[in-house]
C-alpha cells in the first residue's frame, strides 16, 4: 500500500512537472536551468553528480546500439510533431500576412467569406464615401471594390480532365494602390476592358498553362495571361482580371463581393465601422483585413495543430516506453558499477541526477536530430488546400524557431520520464544485492 | 502449438521489459487504428455501389455558378438516364456565420437517388409535406442538441430571405443517417431542406439550381451519358461539366489536402520507430538467454526449432501489443467522435483495418525477430555454454 501510494505520488509529480515544462514561458525555464547549473557547480553533491555523469557519458560508446534507440525513437516523434506544427504555422502565417490593421474589408452582412457576399453598386458607393478612408494623391478614396468568383482551371499535376478551383478576383486600377505589397514580377498589368489576367506565383505553380502570353479558358471565354505578380500572402494563389469583364463573364452585372479600403491610420477603423454600421442604406459586416484573414485561418490551423499534438502524444508515449526500456537495461548492466560508487560514499542524489542527465542528453540529441530532419525536409515545402470556401491556397511549411523549440521541449520531457524511473531504481537498489549481481 | 507454454514463459522472463515493449507496440497500433480508418474513408469515399451509377452535372465555370432549371427536363430525356434530381447550396450557419453547416436545398425526389441515406418512412413523409421542414444528420443533431419537432433558426451566408434578412426558420422533421458508415459519415452532418421553399423565399435565386444528380441505367455507359448531357448545353451561356460522383469527390478531396501522403508519412515514422524499439528488445532478450538456448540445443532441439521459437516469440509479442492497440483504437475512436461534439468524425475500425493490421503485426514480428533468431540458430553449443 505504501509503495503504491509512493508510486502514485511520483506519477502525479511527473504529470505536473511535464505540464509545467510544456506551458511555462522560457525565462522561467532558463532560471531553472541556471539554478540547476549552479547546484552542479557549487555543491559537493552537484560535483559528484557531474563526475558520475561523466563516467556514464564516456561509456556511452559501449552501449551505442541501445542508446541510439532512444535517440532515433525520439527523433521520430519530434520530426512528426515539428512537421505538423510547421504546416499549421505556415498556413496561419500566409493568411495572417494577407491582412493588416490599416486596411478594412467590407462584406454583405452575415457572409462568412468573400465569395458568399454580394454588394450592389449603391452600397459600394456608400462605403467609398465613409469617414476614415485614406485618399490617394489624386484625392480619390483608396478603396477597391472587387468581385471574387471561383473559376475552374486544369491542375498542373492532374489528369486531362481534372480541374482545380482558383479564386478569380475582378479588380479595378485602385486594387494596386490599396495593396502596395503586390508586385509584378513578370509581364505587365492587364488593360481595363480587355480579357487579360495577371496570375499570382502560387497559382502559377498550382495550375497548368499560366505562362505570360498564353491563352487560358476562364468561364466560357478565352483570356490572355499578361503578367505574374507576387505578394507573399494569400493573394499569391489568385488570378486577377478586370472587374467589369469578370462581372460580365460570370453574370454578376455590376455587383461586387467586397470592398477593401485603406484607412488613414489604424485608429480610423472605429469611426469607419461605426459610420457604416449606423448607416441605414447598407447592411454590411466590417472587419480589419488582419481580423478577417486570421478568422479565416483559425479553424484549419486548429485542426492541423490538434492532429499534430494527438499523434505526437501517442507517439511520445510509445517513445517513453522505449526509452524506459533502454535505460532500465542500461541501469541493469551498470548495476555493479553504480553500487560500487555508492559503496565508496556517493549518495543517491548524484546517481539519480547522473542517470537522468544521461537520458536527457540522449533525448536532446534525438530532439535536435528530429528537428533538423524536419527542417531539412519540410521547411519551405509547398502544400495547398481549399481555403475561404472557394479556391486553392498554396502555403509553405514554416519550421520556425518556436516550432523547433516546442519539439526540443517535447524531446526533453520524454527523456525526463524515460530516465526518472530507471534512475530511482538505480539509487534504490540495496548496495549489497547490486554488488552481488552478475 | 505444444511449445506455446515455453514461448509464453520466455516472453515474460523479464516482466518489466516485455510490458514496456508491449506498451510501445500498443501505442503504435493505436495510432495505426485511428489513422488507417481516416485514410480508408478518404480512399473509399464515393465508391459505394450507388455512387457508381450516379453522375453529377455542375456548371463548367465553377462550382458556385448556377444552372437553369429548364435543363432538368432535357437531362431526363437523354438516352441512358434513368432519373435526375437537383440541389443547391444553402450556405447555412447556426448562431454564428462562421459556424457553418453543410446544407442543401433539394428537389422532392432527391432522397430517392440516395438509398444510402436512411430516413424513417414517417419522417420522410413529414419532410415531403412540410414546406419549412428539414432533415438533419444524426451527428449534427447531437452536436447542437437538436430534437425532432423543434423549430430552429439558420442563417444563410449566401441567400437572404424575402424580407431581406439572412435569418431563416426551419422545422426539424426527421433524422438522417448513413447506411454505410464507411462513407465517413458525410450524410450524418448534412441538412436537407425543400428546394421549393428555398426558391420561393429568396429573391436571389430566380429559378436556378446549383447542380444536377443523374442516375444512369448502366454504370458502364456513364462516360457516354456524361458527354451527351454536356452536349445539351455546349456553347450556351450555361455550359455544364458532368462526371461520376466518385470522380467529383476524388477531385475535391485532392484539392482539400493530400490526406494519403500526410497519413502515410506519419504511419511510416511510427512504424520505423516501433521496429527499432522492438528489434532492440528482441536482441536484448536473445543475448541474455544464450546459455538457455544452448541448453535447449544440447537436449536435442534442432537449429530450425530454435529459430522458430525465437521468431514465434517476437511475433507473439507484436501480436499481443498490436491487437490490444487496435482494440483500444476501436474503443477510443467513438469516444473522440462524441467528445469533439461532431467536429471530428473518425470512422470505426473496420474489417480491412484489422486484416491489414494483423498482416503488419506478423510482418513486423518476423522482421524484428529475424536477426536475433538467426543468431540463436547459429549458436555453437560449446561456446555458448562456456559463455564465450
Amino acid at each position: 500500500m505504501k509503495s503504491f501510494l509512493r508510486g502514485f505520488g511520483l506519477f502525479l509529480l511527473v504529470l505536473i512537472g511535464i505540464a509545467a515544462w510544456l506551458f511555462l514561458p522560457w525565462p522561467f525555464l532558463l532560471g531553472m536551468g541556471v539554478l540547476f547549473a549552479l547546484w552542479m557547480l557549487l555543491t559537493r553533491r552537484g560535483r559528484q553528480a557531474g563526475s558520475v555523469t561523466q563516467i556514464g557519458v564516456s561509456t556511452l560508446s559501449q552501449r551505442l546500439g541501445s542508446s541510439s534507440v532512444i535517440v532515433i525513437g525520439i527523433a521520430g516523434v519530434v520530426g512528426v510533431l515539428v512537421a505538423m506544427l510547421a504546416m499549421a504555422e505556415g498556413y496561419r502565417e500566409t493568411l495572417r500576412k494577407s491582412g493588416s490593421e490599416d486596411t478594412a474589408i467590407v462584406l454583405r452582412g452575415a457572409s462568412a467569406a468573400e465569395v458568399m457576399s454580394t454588394l450592389d453598386r449603391a452600397s459600394v458607393t456608400v462605403v467609398e464615401q465613409a469617414p476614415g478612408v485614406a485618399r490617394g494623391a489624386d484625392g480619390r478614396p483608396l478603396t477597391s471594390a472587387e468581385l471574387v468568383v471561383a473559376a475552374n482551371l486544369p491542375l498542373k499535376d492532374g489528369g486531362p480532365d481534372e480541374d482545380g478551383s482558383v479564386q478569380l478576383r475582378g479588380v479595378g486600377p485602385q486594387a494596386w494602390a490599396v495593396r502596395p505589397d503586390v508586385k509584378l514580377v513578370e509581364g505587365r498589368k492587364f488593360e481595363t476592358g480587355r480579357r487579360e489576367v495577371v496570375v499570382g506565383q502560387g497559382a502559377k505553380r498550382q495550375f497548368a498553362g499560366l505562362d505570360v502570353g498564353k491563352p487560358i479558358k476562364l468561364g466560357s471565354e478565352t483570356w490572355t495571361v499578361v503578367g505574374v505578380f507576387s505578394s507573399g500572402d494569400a493573394m499569391d494563389s489568385e488570378v486577377w482580371g478586370d472587374a467589369e469583364v469578370v462581372g460580365t463573364t460570370y453574370r454578376r452585372g455590376s455587383t461586387r463581393t467586397s470592398v477593401t479600403a485603406r484607412l488613414s491610420d489604424p485608429k480610423a477603423f472605429k469611426a469607419f465601422k461605426a459610420a457604416l454600421d449606423s448607416d441605414p442604406r447598407v447592411d454590411v459586416d466590417i472587419s480589419t483585413t488582419l481580423d478577417y484573414f486570421s478568422k479565416q485561418s483559425e479553424q484549419m490551423t486548429n485542426i492541423i495543430r490538434i492532429i499534430g499534438i494527438v499523434v505526437g502524444s501517442i507517439m511520445a508515449i510509445g517513445a517513453v516506453f522505449g526509452a524506459l526500456n533502454t535505460m532500465f537495461a542500461t541501469v541493469a548492466t551498470r548495476a555493479r558499477e553504480i553500487a560500487t560508487l555508492r559503496a565508496i560514499g556517493f549518495r543517491s542524489v548524484p546517481v539519480v541526477v547522473a542517470v537522468m542527465l544521461e537520458t536527457m542528453l540522449l533525448a536532446l540529441l534525438g530532439g535536435i536530430l528530429g528537428g533538423v530532419l524536419a527542417w531539412l525536409i519540410f521547411n519551405g515545402y509547398t502544400a495547398s488546400t481549399i481555403a475561404g470556401g472557394v479556391g486553392q491556397l498554396t502555403f509553405q511549411f514554416n519550421v520556425s524557431p518556436e516550432v523547433l523549440w516546442t519539439g526540443i521541449k517535447w524531446a526533453l520531457a520524454i527523456g525526463f520520464v524515460g530516465g526518472l524511473f530507471p534512475a530511482l531504481r538505480a539509487a534504490g537498489l540495496p548496495v549489497t544485492t547490486a554488488l552481488r549481481a552478475a | 502449438m505444444k511449445y506455446l507454454p515455453l514461448i509464453w514463459a520466455e516472453l515474460f522472463r523479464r516482466k518489466t521489459r516485455t510490458i514496456l515493449t508491449l506498451l510501445s507496440i500498443l501505442a503504435a497500433f493505436l495510432l495505426f487504428g485511428l489513422l488507417n480508418g481516416v485514410r480508408e474513408s478518404f480512399a473509399e469515399a464515393g465508391k459505394s455501389a450507388a455512387g457508381a451509377s450516379r453522375l453529377q452535372t455542375g456548371s463548367k465555370l465553377s462550382f458556385i455558378q448556377t444552372l437553369p432549371l429548364s435543363l432538368d427536363a432535357r437531362i431526363k430525356q437523354v438516352d441512358g438516364v434513368q432519373t435526375a434530381t437537383y440541389a443547391n447550396w444553402f450556405g447555412g450557419a447556426y448562431q454564428d456565420p462562421r459556424n457553418q453547416i453543410f446544407s442543401f436545398a433539394v428537389a422532392p425526389n432527391y432522397l430517392d437517388l440516395y438509398p444510402e441515406i436512411e430516413v424513417d418512412p414517417k419522417q420522410r413523409e413529414a419532410f415531403d409535406n412540410t414546406r419549412t421542414g428539414i432533415l438533419v444528420g444524426e451527428l449534427l443533431m447531437k452536436r447542437f442538441g437538436w430534437k425532432v419537432g423543434q423549430k430552429i433558426p439558420l442563417q444563410s451566408t449566401i441567400f437572404p430571405n424575402r424580407d431581406g434578412s439572412k435569418n431563416w426558420s426551419f422545422d426539424i422533421v426527421g433524422t438522417m443517417r448513413s447506411k454505410d458508415k464507411k462513407s465517413g459519415g458525410w450524410y450524418d452532418n448534412l441538412v436537407l431542406m425543400q428546394w421549393k421553399y428555398f426558391d420561393e423565399s429568396t429573391p436571389y435565386n430566380r429559378g436556378e439550381t446549383g447542380w444536377y444528380v443523374v442516375r444512369v441505367s448502366d454504370p458502364a455507359q456513364a462516360d457516354r451519358v456524361a458527354k451527351a448531357i454536356d452536349a445539351l448545353s455546349a456553347n450556351s451561356a450555361y455550359e455544364t461539366k458532368t462526371m461520376t460522383e466518385q470522380a467529383a469527390f476524388a477531385n475535391w478531396m485532392k484539392q482539400t489536402a493530400n490526406i494519403g501522403l500526410i497519413v502515410g508519412s506519419i504511419m511510416g515514422a511510427v512504424f520505423f520507430t516501433l521496429l527499432l524499439l522492438t528489434g532492440n528488445t528482441m536482441a536484448q532478450a536473445v543475448r541474455e538467454r544464450i546459455p538457455e538456448l544452448a541448453v535447449l540445443k544440447t537436449i536435442g532441439f534442432k537449429d530450425g526449432s530454435v529459430l522458430g521459437l525465437v521468431l514465434a516469440e517476437s511475433i507473439l509479442l507484436v501480436l499481443i501489443g498490436g491487437v490490444l492497440g487496435l482494440g483500444l483504437s476501436a474503443v477510443l475512436g467513438p469516444i473522440i467522435n462524441v467528445g469533439s461534439g461532431g467536429m471530428i468524425n473518425m470512422p470505426p475500425v473496420g474489417l480491412n483495418s484489422w486484416m491489414l493490421g494483423l498482416g503488419l503485426m506478423i510482418a513486423i514480428g518476423l522482421l524484428v525477430g529475424a536477426l536475433p533468431a538467426m543468431r540463436a540458430m547459429r549458436l555453437n553449443i560449446v561456446d555458448a555454454l562456456a559463455g564465450r
